[in-house]
């Protein structure tokens, strides 16, 4: 803590701000006498190591689970394959959507940059709380190593889907060791994110930089501070449901279980009362990296900001009171409330859109491949957020529910999501090793993965509303459904192409480093202020924060963003704020 | 422009905008992909689907040619190095994008609601069949009746209804979810364990319809098939009789039917088994 104060730059009485540019290149406050080599990845509690260790370990998750998807889909292109069983089959697509929602999305977002990154944006030396934050990463390894292990054990990992609706996951309809890791997983990983929302919301309370007010925060902080807080609301709640389960399986509670009096519809009230906040758990980081991309290749500052934060308030706050769209079809729930509550998040989700398009209105744009992801983020998420919209009307549910019309929206959404990780991979991977990624290559991968995720999903949307339920290995009955799921496979597989492009990239920037510099994109957040890689304790000076971009303010003292309308300069504005 | 001329010119604008989908409705609508529904509420699910695919096509066209035209318009220079003007909001546009969803989203809940209300209402029945769904098949009976239907995975059984009545169905499960689906009739509902679900089809379009297990529910859920046989009422009245009368075949299928639903097979891990299956 005795870092916070020992900042230089902000009792420096010159108020062009820091003495020194030359800012940590082997002075005093840059080195650290720690481990070095493997042991300094096992032992760091620094939040840098373990954002990076979080990013690699989830980007292999990725791997993994997009590897089960080619399975999938490959199966999927005959109505009779058999080129798994109907067993592995349900194993297959349960472990696709297991580890892709539960051990990369999810970790990637809220675990990997955002504790790579927000230390770094409030001017911070770590986390609040470093070895808090280092058991989260290792019970999100361990988490993920049992989640993994089901496949090793005799009758194979658990078959129920991601969402494991009881009775299905009982001890007679799931017997095996295969179930039980997939909840001991759930549990670890579940802590984990606990865990890293407790930090992230503590280090954004307590560890800005002086001068840096709330809302001269950058978005994706902000995003992370709110991620945070519906951590705290949602995960707990779903851990306490995993106990129960637990419980059910292995000491006789009746919990989820009719006979005994138990209720299974109470699973999926607990588990989508987890499951609907988490899809903003999981969608608001991407929306925060997308947002600190667009501004600097427009070279604009963000259009709308406070109205970003209020929508992004809104949305956490709707996100609450969603979850029941998800059983519209168990006759059970009251229709009307949960329908308008979901149709009510398209308008806070139509802010963020027209935000983002009023940001590159009037700008001048670069198409860097971090620009494209997060343009091809934007159209992408805009097809999902659309077709959620029907998803939203129970009428409209009724029959498009379990279909691949469902699966077709979300994965529109979450493959939106991964445009936007690997967006922020593009953007931060130069603060995070001091080398660029290749943008040639870069630009394969966006439009493999662009394209591939439209020839995905689009087929979906049609094939769904024939009538195709979703989890089917096999669809004897229905052959006309297969042109359209070849051509899925074929989005499927052009997905897979662009992720070894990505790894052809990463290995390319190593064996040929272009060296990145501190500030390769003009960015104006604080991270891009420091060297690149950052200093063990991140800062040895840092600028006057007057706005919410000090980076930029710093670099362009003559171009201030323009305040509400008029042509008042923001430091003016600032000003007031604070009297 | 004025500033009273302009706010009405805005007027009109969001006027249009939120008409246009009253006005396309009187046009012939393409289907947009689904089903037209062949009953009475399937026809207005369908309805309500066109009326939200209009709305789509125009919001989200909207925001996609936005896109297209910033993209293309703003795209920097070659050897242009000099900054844009740093905008950074504009109030009375951003409040206008946040009324004009609103009152979309009103208009889109309220048509839901008509439309939910009559989808999800229950008449008086003219006639009733009790469905359960076990692993992995489907349980059909006609209560008076002694009509009695049953079949799993490779034997798919086939519910038989009457057209043009309002037909009640009494959906349970004996063991996990299953979902009751026909695309065709625009709708599908969970059976569930331990809950009753009670809903109400009146199809119009005599015919044979496609029906599956929409809910995951173990190892043979991509087999749980079922037909439905809808048949105008006199047939449906003849049909009806002859099963009354036939009481051995009625009492044979109603034994097979119990064992098939008492002793709904576990999940067989043996790999050869399920092989078998596809």
């Amino acid at each position: 803590m005795t870092d916070l104060i020992e900042r230089p730059t902000t009792s420096t009485p010159d108020e062009g701000g820091p003495s020194s540019v030359d800012h940590g290149h082997h002075d005093d406050h840059g080195e650290h006498h720690g481990p070095s080599g493997i042991l300094k990845w096992l032992t760091s509690t620094d939040h840098k190591v373990i954002g990076i260790n979080y990013t690699v370990t989830s980007i292999v998750m990725m791997v993994i689970g997009g590897a089960f998807a080619e399975v999938i889909r490959a199966q999927l292109v005959s109505p009779t394959s058999t080129l798994v069983t109907l067993q592995q089959y349900n194993q297959l697509f349960t472990m696709h959507g297991s580890v892709m929602i539960y051990l990369f999305v999810g970790p990637f977002a809220f675990a990997g940059l955002a504790n790579y990154l927000v230390p770094l944006q409030v001017g911070a030396p770590d986390m609040a709380f470093p070895r808090l934050n280092a058991l989260s990463y290792w019970l999100y390894l361990t988490g993920s190593l049992t989640m993994i292990l089901g496949f090793f054990v005799s009758g194979g990992p658990a078959a129920f889907g991601w969402v494991g609706y009881a009775p299905l996951t009982s001890a007679i309809n799931a017997p095996g060791a295969g179930a039980d890791l997939w909840i001991g997983a759930l549990m670890l990983t579940g802590f984990s994110a606990i865990f890293s929302g407790v930090n992230l919301i503590a280090t954004i309370f307590y560890l800005r930089a002086p001068g840096m007010t709330l809302f001269r925060m950058p978005i994706f902080t902000w995003n992370m501070l709110v991620t945070g807080i519906l951590i705290l609301l949602a995960f707990p709640v779903l851990t306490a449901g995993l106990i129960m389960l637990y419980c059910d399986r292995h000491f006789g509670t009746h919990i989820f279980e009719v006979q005994g009096g138990g209720v299974p519809l109470l699973w999926q009230h607990i588990f989508w009362f987890w499951g609907h906040p988490e899809v903003y758990i999981l969608a608001l980081p991407f929306f925060g990296m997308v947002t600190e991309i667009i501004p600097v290749f427009s070279k604009k500052p963000l259009f709308g900001y406070k109205g970003m934060v209020f929508a992004t308030l809104t949305i956490a706050a709707l996100s609450l009171g969603v979850w029941a769209h998800h059983m519209f079809t168990t006759g059970a729930v009251l229709l009307p409330f949960f329908s308008i509550m979901s149709l009510l998040i398209a308008v806070p989700t139509g802010i963020k859109i027209f935000n983002w398009i009023g940001t590159m209105w009037g700008g001048k744009l670069h198409f860097s491949t971090a620009m494209l992801m997060a343009i091809g983020f934007v159209a992408t998420f805009l097809i999902g957020g659309i077709t959620g919209i029907y998803l939203a009307s129970p009428p409209l549910d009724f029959f498009t529910h379990d279909t691949y019309f469902v699966i077709a929206h979300f994965h529109s959404v979450v493959m939106a999501l991964t445009m936007g990780a690997f967006a922020g991979i593009y953007f931060w991977f130069p603060k995070i090793t001091g080398k660029m990624l290749h943008e040639g290559w870069g630009k394969w991968q966006f439009w493999t993965l662009f394209i591939g995720t439209q020839v995905f999903t689009l087929p979906g949307y049609l094939v769904g509303l024939h009538g195709m339920p979703r989890r089917m290995a096999v669809y004897p009955n229905n052959p006309s459904w297969q042109t359209l799921n070849q051509w899925e496979s074929v989005g499927a597989l052009l997905i897979g192409i662009s992720t070894l492009l990505f790894v052809v990239n990463v290995v390319a920037s190593y064996r040929k480093p272009i060296v990145a510099g501190d500030n390769p994109w003009d960015a104006s957040a604080l991270e891009w202020f420091t060297s690149s890689p950052p200093p063990h304790h991140n800062f040895t000076s840092l600028p006057p924060i007057r706005s919410e971009r000090p980076v930029w303010d710093y670099n362009h003292p003559d171009a201030p963003a323009l305040g509400h309308g008029h042509h008042e300069p923001a430091a003016t504005a600032a000003e007031k704020v604070e009297a | 422009m004025k500033p009273a001329q302009q706010r009405r010119s805005r007027r009109r604008a969001i006027l249009l905008a939120l008409s246009a989908p009253l006005i396309l409705a009187g046009c012939q609508l393409p289907s947009f992909g689904a089903y037209g529904g062949v009953s009475k509420a399937g026809t207005d699910t369908f309805k309500l689907w066109q009326g939200f695919s209009v709305a789509a096509v125009i919001i989200g066209g909207f925001t996609f040619l936005l896109m297209i035209y910033v993209i293309v318009r703003y795209r920097a220079k070659k050897k242009d190095t000099s900054l844009p003007k740093q905008t950074q909001y504009n109030i009375p546009l951003e409040i206008l994008y946040t009324i004009v969803p609103i009152l979309v989203v009103i208009g889109l809940f309220a048509a839901t609601v008509v439309v939910e209300n009559k989808v999800v209402a229950n008449p008086t029945p003219q006639a009733t069949i009790n469905v359960t769904a076990f692993q992995w098949g489907w349980k059909f009976t006609y209560p008076g009746h002694k009509a009695y239907i049953v079949g799993q995975t490779t034997q798919t059984p086939t519910m038989v209804m009457p057209a043009d009545q309002d037909v009640r169905i009494n959906l349970r499960s004996a063991d996990v979810v299953h979902g009751f689906y026909v695309p065709r009739f625009n709708f599908s509902r969970y059976a569930q364990p331990g809950l009753l679900n009670v809903f109400t089809f009146n199809i119009t379009k005599p015919g044979l319809y496609k029906g599956q297990c929409a809910q995951l529910c173990g190892l043979y859920h991509s087999l749980m098939y079922f037909n439905v046989r809808v048949l105008p009422t006199d047939e449906y009245d003849a049909w009806m009789a002859k099963q009354d009368a036939n009481t051995s075949i009625v009492n044979a299928a109603a034994q097979s039917g119990a064992v098939a639903a008492q002793i709904s097979p576990r999940v067989p891990t043996n790999r050869a088994q399920s092989q078998g299956a596809n």
